[in-house]
């Protein structure tokens, strides 16, 4: 029976760390992300893909890989899975994400291999390699990847270029979320989806239980301790990854600062994040629909108070704020000015994002105030530490207005907590009476599906039977009759006689042979000649014949004449024709039945 | 199927479909030609303008002189400028389900129809179409609005007056349906009805018809769009091009296969190479600033001004006119430029690599920020302050009826050191500069088009082998000016099915199957039979249900039991039945009535006495019984 398959041994399930799902659907492989554990700096920070396939190449097994936005929880895994494991098939993703991602993947191997020194780690070359197999897709553009796959992004918010993604094969659909938000933020809009009814919504769950604002609540919260720091003079450290917070704290800032009509600069590292705001001035489509309608006007992503910065302003005296590349104070420009102001109390550092181990950010997030730099330096560290997550999920609710926007047969949370997600597993059901299912870390779901099969259906054959539904008497449902052909992969309905006409089959003959009964001593030939004379005038406008064997025709209906067992005074016509002649045949039984006319002796 | 074409206009084109259950609308295009025959709208106060002679019949009867002003021997409607609508009267527009935009060019009438029809519908449109469309609405109603006229001429129109007046007012069409130009809030009411959407998107219209709309390479986010059922398809191809300029390539592959292929908007100036267009555009330009003359380029203020100024850059270094501002002056110049420049997910391929780099993928970004390129509002406010001679201006409206560009013509028409260059080709250059004559500035026409030309449109058709096509009547025949040339006419087998304004079309179209769906239960019940080798048979009998235009069998309520015949026949009344079984089938014998009826695999013989009531009871039994097959 056809089932549906969701592998979930390569990550995501209950796990925020990371996400690549595998999903075979109506026979067809799709990769759903692949993505790379922060948390892990060994094998475990990629999907194990030996699961995908044992033996035999993945590029083979699967039919394309599709990554939704791009964080590397979603797409940092990419390069080492199509370079290093060997993937050659069709990568697919939006025209934003393939932007950014190969500079936000560049990024991090250089913490990984040139910072750490770790090897076995995909290089530059593989990271423009990889590139290369993935095809761009518009939203809501249908791309076939093959004959029966296709599959249609949906905007999904979060961050810039991120995409839900349906997956269908013929009557058969997935709708994959990736991570979304169901409400327009700073700088992006609200996720939407069409009513597109797939068998099964696979959606993440990060934020299950949480409620709405909370990410306002956090924007507040930042906007007031940085507000506070500078008005005592302190200055304040946002270490930053190139794109996406990036920009998101920055607009945050700028209307701040507008609206405050603050003085105190704004600095940005140089270098990349500059060259990060172009991006989204590129990608302006993407934005909110605010930022969209407004952008001849004012250009949200050309900042007014944020600076370039140059890294004799560490030294100034007096308050100022800084977004610094890179985001985990492991090396760089954040990690000097880091340095320098780490020891006045005043001051501030504010850790926008996660931290792996072994970077300076992730040491005193976690409460490491005494850092030993390198010579042996030991750096106390005496400026506020604080962390603040910005990352923009639906909460429950968002979650729950999807479910209700795509109508699904069924539901499979991902990426979340399994307390939190069981919560939203009951509210679903009861809500939308749909099953929805909470697979664990490495549990692979199967799920029956029972696809109807489309086939042509004459218009004829429809048109009847919708005639005959119109009238009145059509109250309880009727029966259509019909003949299904299948030929090669082509299903089509029709009249029973229509596919036997089309086959060429013999069609059931039905066949009528009646017998009457004539007062006529005469032989057998003679009555022949009668019945044909009589005939012949009397039909004008049919084609009478009398056949060399004595019996006579009317077309296509044969008349024999016969003696009649019992009484030699009475001769039997023999009168024969198909059902397709019925009516000419009826008509000359009562003819002949009359009798003929008296001969002329 | 049928075809309402409502406009007769080639490459502004408007019909509506009838396909399935849906009505259509296949763009709807402004005729603006009909502006030529108005007087042009001054910026300033033109005392040259306004003193022009009152027009009198030949009797010199002079009633019609306020209307009709005559210059240089023609005459022209002193009012504020009219445009010829679409048919309105020929299908009622309220029933009209969907309209399908295919470029910003062909939705100049939407405000018309959206808004005055009862239209209750969706309008389909990609989003740079939209964008763009708006920007050129918002131009339009700007020239007009900005130069309130008190006069509206109306006397003229009368059919028995407009029969004495000279060419081509007399000959003017459809005098009737001339409108004035709509206003900002019916333009903003009618694009809020806009639904927007991607290439290649497959969107359901009731269940019944899919509409997909295709990159079409003519303009940013230009479109061609396949109407299609499961079993039907129509392709409706308008403003296309196959030469590499600034938009996305056109999609070819997807027209194949198609029952009806209607073709529209193809180039207007089938004669005139593009390439060598442009060139010639450069070296009359570089020529007369050297000479110390301005150049004034009439235009749109989006599309091909994208590509001219792409060649400009880089011409101007090598031609010795890096001094020489550029002015592109239009209320909609900074929206057009800025926007050009965040629609490179519609660009062409070159273009759309710069944004992963990121750069803006249009080059005018560093002509304005090397100060090379300015753009002004109007030639108002700062324009004055900045304005250097020689120079080069930009600027609308293309027929030379209103808009910043009838300044120009007034300021520099004088001098034969300046020059007009027509670019583009919707209007007759001749006509549009009558009301400015004597001119003693050069005028050149170098006319780009790069909508698709007869032989590549020739070549599209082998390519995609379209069972019918469809066309203006203009394409099936060569230009009325070059008769000779049997080569700039549509030349396809079987003949291309032509239109003109107000014709009703049958397009010949032979519907015959319709997607119905199987649910899982029927279909695990169905037995099918290999009856020829790769073909099998499978009898159904399901219930039929339809909703929203989709049909589905379910499976019967109940099972009917199979009943024999030879049951069925004893129930209805025989109780003398004898059977045999044959080699090839059953005999069954009616004895007491001496009737025999020989059943075999593929035949039924009943042999009977003349006993018609019999006979035909008989008859509808075995009937019944071969049906249930």
């Amino acid at each position: 029976p056809p089932t549906l398959r969701i592998e979930g041994k390569l990550g995501a399930g209950q796990d925020v760390g990371r996400s690549c799902i595998l999903v075979s659907i109506a026979g067809k492989n799709v990769m759903l992300d692949c993505g790379m554990h922060m948390g892990f700096n060994d094998d475990r920070r990629f999907p194990d893909f030996s699961y995908i396939t044992q033996n035999g190449r993945l590029t083979d097994f699967l039919d394309c890989v599709i990554i939704s936005h791009f964080h590397l929880d979603h797409c940092g895994a990419l390069p080492y899975f199509s370079e290093m494991v060997g993937y050659d098939g069709p990568i697919y993703m939006t025209h934003p994400t393939q932007a950014i991602c190969p500079i936000l993947l560049e990024d991090y191997r250089k913490i990984a291999v040139d910072k750490k020194g770790e090897a076995n780690f995909f290089t530059s070359q593989m990271i423009k390699d990889c590139m290369k197999k993935v095809v761009a897709v518009h939203l809501h553009q249908t791309v076939q990847v093959d004959d029966e796959l296709e599959i249609k992004a949906y905007y999904a918010g979060h961050v810039l270029g991120a995409a839900m993604f349906q997956i269908k094969v013929g009557s058969e659909s997935v709708v994959y979320t990736g991570d979304y938000n169901m409400t327009p933020d700073r700088h992006l809009g609200a996720a939407w989806i069409d009513k597109c009814r797939p068998n099964l919504l696979i959606t993440e769950s990060t934020y299950a239980t949480t409620i709405r604002d909370s990410k306002r609540c956090r924007e507040r919260d930042f906007l007031k301790k940085v507000h506070e720091t500078v008005e005592r003079g302190g200055k304040v450290l946002i270490p930053v990854f190139a794109l996406g917070r990036a920009q998101e704290l920055c607009i945050l800032l700028e209307t701040f600062w507008e609206r405050m009509n603050l003085k105190v600069p704004i600095y940005f590292s140089t270098g990349l994040t500059e060259k990060a705001n172009h991006y989204y001035k590129l990608f302006i489509t993407w934005t909110n629909q605010k930022i969209r309608k407004t952008f001849v006007q004012r250009n949200m992503f050309e900042f007014k108070h944020i600076k370039a910065f140059d890294r004799a302003f560490a030294d100034n005296p007096g308050p100022m704020v800084v977004f610094a590349t890179p985001g985990m104070l492991h090396a760089g420009q954040s990690l000097q000015i880091f340095r320098k102001w780490a020891g006045n109390e005043k001051n501030m550092v504010i850790m926008p994002g996660y931290c792996v181990q072994g970077t300076v950010g992730h040491k005193i997030l976690s409460g490491q105030r005494k850092l030993e730099m390198e010579g042996r330096q030991v750096l106390e560290v005496k400026m506020q530490v604080e962390y603040m997550s910005f990352s923009a999920h639906a909460d429950a609710k968002g979650i729950m207005q999807l479910v209700g926007q795509a109508e699904p047969e069924r539901v499979l949370l991902v990426h979340g907590e399994a307390k939190k997600m069981e919560f939203l597993r009951q509210k679903i059901e009861q809500e939308f009476r749909v099953s929805c299912y909470m697979p664990a870390n490495g549990e692979t779901v199967t799920l029956p599906t029972s696809p109807s099969i489309p086939v042509g259906i004459s218009l004829g054959l429809l048109k009847r039977e919708m005639a005959q539904g119109l009238l009145p008497e059509a109250k309880k449902p009727r029966l259509l009759h019909g003949t299904l052909i299948m030929k090669d992969s082509s299903f089509r309905l029709v009249s029973s006689e229509q596919a036997l006409k089309e086959l060429g089959l013999a069609e059931h003959q039905l066949r009528f042979t009646c017998r009457v009964h004539l007062q006529d001593t005469r032989k057998e030939q003679e009555t022949a000649l009668r019945v044909y004379s009589h005939l012949k005038s009397t039909l004008k406008d049919h084609c009478v014949q009398h056949l060399p064997d004595g019996s006579v025709t009317v077309e296509s209906i044969l008349i024999q004449a016969a003696a009649h067992s019992e009484d030699p005074g009475t001769k039997v016509l023999l009168v024969s024709w198909t059902y397709q002649d019925e009516e000419l045949g009826s008509f000359l039984t009562a003819l002949l039945k009359k009798g003929l006319p008296q001969a002329p002796s | 199927m049928k075809l309402y074409c409502l406009s007769g206009h080639p490459t502004l084109p408007c019909n509506v479909l009838k396909f399935k259950s849906t009505t259509i609308m296949l763009d709807c295009g402004l005729d603006m030609t009909s502006t030529l025959n108005f007087l042009p709208l001054p910026l300033v106060q033109s005392p040259r303008l306004s003193n022009l002679p009152g027009w009198s019949l030949k009797d010199g009867n002079a009633f019609l002189d306020k209307e009709l002003k005559e210059c240089s021997g023609h005459v022209f409607v002193d009012s504020v400028p009219e445009f010829c609508l679409p048919e309105t009267e020929l299908i009622d527009l309220s029933t009209v389900d969907v309209i399908l935009i295919s470029n910003y060019h062909c939705m100049m009438a939407l405000p018309y129809i959206t808004e005055h029809t009862g239209f209750t519908g969706t309008v389909y449109a990609t989003e740079p179409t939209v964008q763009i469309g708006r920007l050129l609405m918002e131009e339009l109603v700007n020239f007009i609005e900005r130069v309130p006229k008190a006069q509206s001429a109306s006397l003229w129109k009368n059919k028995d007056i407009q029969r004495l007046l000279p060419s081509p007012l007399k000959d003017a069409v459809e005098v009737s349906t001339w409108r004035r130009c709509y206003t900002m809030q019916e333009v903003n009411s009618a694009l809020s009805k806009i639904q927007l959407v991607g290439y290649s998107q497959k969107i359901e219209l009731f269940g019944a018809v899919q509409v997909t709309p295709l990159s079409s390479g003519y303009a940013l986010g230009s479109s061609n769009w396949i109407i299609q059922s499961h079993y039907e398809k129509v392709s409706y191809v308008s403003g296309s091009s196959l030469l590499t300029t600034h938009p996305q390539p056109m999609d070819q592959a997807s027209l194949k296969n198609s029952d009806v292929l209607v073709l529209t908007g193809l180039t207007q100036i089938p004669t005139a190479n593009p390439d060598g267009m442009v060139g010639e555009f450069c070296s009359n330009l570089a020529l007369t600033v050297r000479n110390g003359g301005n150049v004034l380029v009439p235009c749109y203020p989006s599309g091909v001004i994208y590509d001219l100024l792409e060649c400009l850059y880089q011409y101007i270094d090598s031609a010795g006119l890096s001094n020489i501002p550029f002015y592109f002056i239009s209320p909609v110049a900074n929206s057009s430029l800025e926007f050009s420049q965040i629609f490179a997910e519609w660009l062409c391929h070159n273009k759309q690599s710069k944004m992963y780099l990121p750069e803006p993928p249009f080059p005018h970004a560093e002509l304005i920020q090397t100060n090379k390129l300015k753009h002004y509002p109007s030639i108002h406010g700062d324009f004055s302050n900045d304005f250097k001679q020689p120079c080069v201006v930009f600027t609308g409206h293309p027929s030379l009826r209103f808009g910043d560009v009838v300044h120009f013509m007034e300021l520099w028409g004088k001098s034969s050191l300046n020059t007009v260059i027509f670019t583009e080709p919707d209007f007759s250059y001749l006509e549009a500069l009558a009301p400015y004559q004597p001119l003693a500035m050069k005028c050149i026409y170098c006319p780009i088009d790069t909508r698709l030309n007869f032989i590549q449109v020739s070549k599209l058709l082998k390519e995609v082998q379209p069972l019918h096509v469809v066309c203006p009547e203009q394409y099936t025949q060569p230009p009325p000016a070059q008769s000779h040339r049997m080569d700039l006419m549509i030349d396809c087998q079987p003949p291309a099915m032509s239109y003109r304004r107000a014709d009703v079309l049958a397009l010949p179209f032979k519907r015959r199957y319709e997607k119905i769906e199987i649910m899982p239960e029927l279909a695990d019940s169905l037995v099918p039979m290999e009856i020829k080798p790769g073909i099998s048979l499978a009898t159904v009998s399901a219930v039929l249900h339809t909703k929203d235009n989709k049909h589905v069998l379910q499976p019967p309520p109940r099972p009917t039991q199979p009943t024999s015949g030879k049951k069925r026949k004893q129930r209805h009344g025989f109780s003398d039945i004898k059977v045999e079984d044959t080699a090839k089938g059953h005999i069954v014998l009616l004895q007491e009535a001496e009737t025999l009826i020989q059943i075999e695999e593929d035949s039924t013989h009943i042999i009977c006495d003349n006993d018609e009531m019999l006979r035909v009871r008989l008859r509808d039994l075995v009937l019944k019984f071969l049906q249930k097959f």
